[in-house]
């Protein structure tokens, strides 16, 4: 063999990492089905819950109880801002409210689901360093890894449309709020925690009387980064026909419609102003009792 | 067996401490040991027994251990071996539940940085002890208003701790340390993150709250003049090893070695030693047993210009002074009577020498101590306060004249 043919030898070498994955996600789909079905099962009946709700009650009535609610925790100004945001997205194009809300369940579930998971995870890894450990590079991973590589094998595994959207959001907003919550936990003064250990509190005590509402602010903070990401994540979920108001979107651009699309993105982008003002006064009220 | 007792009690960080512990009786030095297996040796054959009732002070410099130790009480740390007796039961051994029920109900600590929870509201905060114990909410509240109320914090109850001053922070500490009625105080350099003249009258009140409680007080401080004020005993404690236990008096005057005699050396001994200690024994003339002449004898012995002259249950009647006497014998004057001076400083074995100072610094002649039948038991000739002040607590050290006079000197600037 003359040097050349090693060359070619060698650069025509392909691991067959694409085909064992695919072996490994076939045979799980063939025989692990109960797994992503038990998985879809909860997100699957919050969801539909949530989004009928939405879709039932009269538009009016949501956006009196959304800016009641920015008004009470955030002001005044924000209250103005949030009426004048939600009669626009209400107006812009009367089609896109249920759009929105459907968007706005799928939010609000992944957000659910992420504290229900991610906050637990986090204290967990804050009361132990071994469990940090595992737990960080995962987080890092699922940052780093760009949501369109994960969104084709939960197509195969758990299949198209709403809930496996819902998922991928999940997988994607998950990582600020384990993150801030172990971070509030740890940042509790060492001091504070000793003060309660020479009380003699329990673990569970000390969690509940002393470190999760000193913790508060930080996990705030993460949730508020939880629910823009899940937004952002929402809107790109359409890609497996999650759909939604990204639904629209993707089919705008699709059909270079460039007003459609404008409209559709303004629609998203007043929704994250209002969802990341309420949200913040939130954080921020916890901030100011802590 | 005293109410506490720590025995052989040896804290030693890092991850193999038996190692280390084997180093050090194999006579390697805690440098040693930290430069060749990174432990850290924090505590080393410490021994101590603590009475119950009184106020045991803790004093050392930063790294000594002393934070290490009083943690180790209430197994904030755990101590790598030995034995902490409470009441003849071993802390150490108690198992989980043992060891919650001895904090939440027999001990409580105050820390240096006060460690409230700033969440919470100064009455809460005050109630945590008894909430923890599951005390009901009503309950629990009433009896953190009362200690509230003695701390000098009933309007404050609502507030949160941010909103205090440092002072009235560490006021809550010990409200919240006391709630739970423990016996037993442990308390973290409390005053040690104040300013000198808050930190002043928190010892006092400590002082006089300890008078009404009687709780057994375990305190640690940097601070050797907070100790001397507060201690009933001391520990000099250095680089995890006790170097010596004793009265404030007993540290003062009897240093053990050379570094507690540094330590005590700036001290302000006026406001610690009292008169009882720089006295000597006085040796008067009895009136009927005798005249001028013996009095001159008395003197000469004494090698003093002075005799207290006391009657047959040695109270104190007056003092005869050289020239008075001298000239007596020269008109040849029996009578002792009429002769004495009646002007005599006199003060109680008590009196801190901060108030015998002045005197001394004025009068000539020694001080009359005085017990409370009006007795003589002793005199304090003026060398000995200034020699006290100097360093020297020896009553009869070498102090010569120029040396009394340099000091009476500068005192009486001082005075003016």
């Amino acid at each position: 063999m003359d040097e050349g043919g090693i060359i070619t030898w060698f650069t025509g070498f392909d691991l067959p990492v694409g085909e064992v994955i695919e072996a490994a996600v076939d045979w799980l789909n063939l025989n692990a089905s109960f797994v992503f079905e038990a998985i879809k099962f909860p997100i699957d009946i919050f969801l539909n819950g949530l989004e009928d709700f939405l879709l039932w009650v009269p538009w009016w009535i949501i956006i009196i109880a959304l800016v009641a609610l920015a008004w009470w925790r955030a002001g005044w100004r924000v209250g103005v801002l949030s009426a004048i945001s939600l009669l626009l997205i209400r107006f812009l194009e009367p089609e896109y409210w249920d759009l929105t809300m459907i968007t706005l369940g799928m939010i609000l579930t992944a957000v659910a689901f992420s504290v229900i998971v991610g906050i637990p995870i986090g204290i967990w890894a804050a009361l132990d360093d071994t469990v940090d450990r595992i737990v960080r590079p995962v987080l890092d991973a699922m940052q780093t890894i760009h949501p369109f590589v994960y969104l084709v094998p939960i197509v195969i595994l758990f299949g198209p449309r709403k809930v496996p959207g819902t998922l991928a959001t999940i997988i994607f907003a998950l990582p600020p709020i384990v993150r801030l919550t172990n971070l509030g936990i740890r940042q509790v003064p060492e001091e504070t925690v000793e003060a309660a250990r020479s009380f003699g509190s329990t673990q569970q005590q000390m969690l509940f009387k002393v470190q999760i509402p000193l913790a508060l602010p930080t996990i705030m903070a993460g949730l508020n980064q939880t629910l823009l990401l899940s937004l952002s994540m929402g809107v790109i979920a359409a890609l497996i026909a999650a759909g939604g108001i990204g639904q629209e979107i993707l089919r705008s651009v699709g059909r270079v419609d460039v007003a459609r699309a404008a409209e559709a993105g303004l629609v998203v982008l007043l929704l994250a102003v209002v969802l990341d003002r309420i949200s913040q006064a939130f954080a921020e009220g916890e901030a100011e009792t802590a | 067996m005293a109410y506490i007792e720590i025995r052989d009690l040896y804290k030693i960080f890092g991850p193999r401490p038996k190692e280390a512990r084997r180093m050090l009786d194999g006579g390697a030095s805690k440098n040693e040991i930290m430069a060749k297996t990174r432990h850290a040796v924090a505590l080393q054959d410490v021994n101590l027994s603590v009475e119950e009732g009184e106020t045991f002070v803790v004093m050392g410099l930063s790294g000594s251990g002393k934070s290490t130790m009083i943690r180790c009480i209430n197994r904030l740390i755990e101590a790598t071996q030995g034995e902490i007796l409470l009441e003849g039961r071993d802390i150490l051994k108690y198992n989980r539940e043992e060891l919650r029920e001895l904090r939440q109900n027999h001990m409580s600590m105050v820390f240096q940085r006060f460690a409230l929870f700033p969440h919470r509201t100064v009455r809460e905060n005050a109630a945590y002890g008894l909430e923890i114990r599951g005390v009901d909410k009503s309950e629990r509240f009433a009896e953190a208003e009362r200690w509230l109320n003695i701390v000098g914090l009933t309007d404050w109850a609502d507030s949160y701790p941010r909103q205090l001053s440092g002072g009235m922070q560490q006021r809550v500490g010990i409200a919240r340390a006391l709630c739970t009625d423990p016996e037993i105080l442990l308390m973290d350099e409390p005053f040690s993150a104040l300013d000198p003249l808050i930190r002043r009258e928190m010892q006092d009140e400590l002082v006089e709250l300890q008078s009404r409680l009687n709780k057994t007080i375990i305190f640690i401080t940097h601070d050797l003049d907070e100790a001397l004020r507060l201690g009933d005993r001391i520990a000099i404690l250095k680089d995890g090893m006790v170097q010596q236990v004793g009265t404030p008096e007993e540290i003062l005057t009897s240093p053990i070695n050379d570094y507690v005699a540094d330590f005590t050396q700036d001290v302000n001994r006026v406001r610690v030693l009292t008169a009882q200690t720089i006295m000597i024994k006085p040796r008067p003339l009895q009136i009927d047993r005798g005249g001028p002449r013996v009095a001159l004898k008395f003197m000469e012995e004494q090698g003093m210009a002075s005799v207290f002259v006391v009657d047959r249950h040695r109270r104190l009647l007056g003092m005869l002074t050289m020239e008075e006497a001298i000239q007596a014998v020269q008109e040849d004057r029996r009578e002792i009577e009429p002769l004495l001076n009646h002007e005599i400083d006199k003060t109680t074995p008590e009196t801190y020498l901060e108030d015998l100072l002045p005197i001394a610094a004025q009068r000539r002649w020694p001080i009359a101590v005085l017990d409370e039948e009006e007795r003589l038991i002793g005199a304090i000739p003026r060398v000995a306060v200034l020699g006290a002040l100097a360093g020297t607590p020896d009553p009869h050290g070498h102090m010569d004249d120029t040396m009394v006079e340099e000091v009476v000197d500068a005192l009486q600037q001082a005075a003016n």
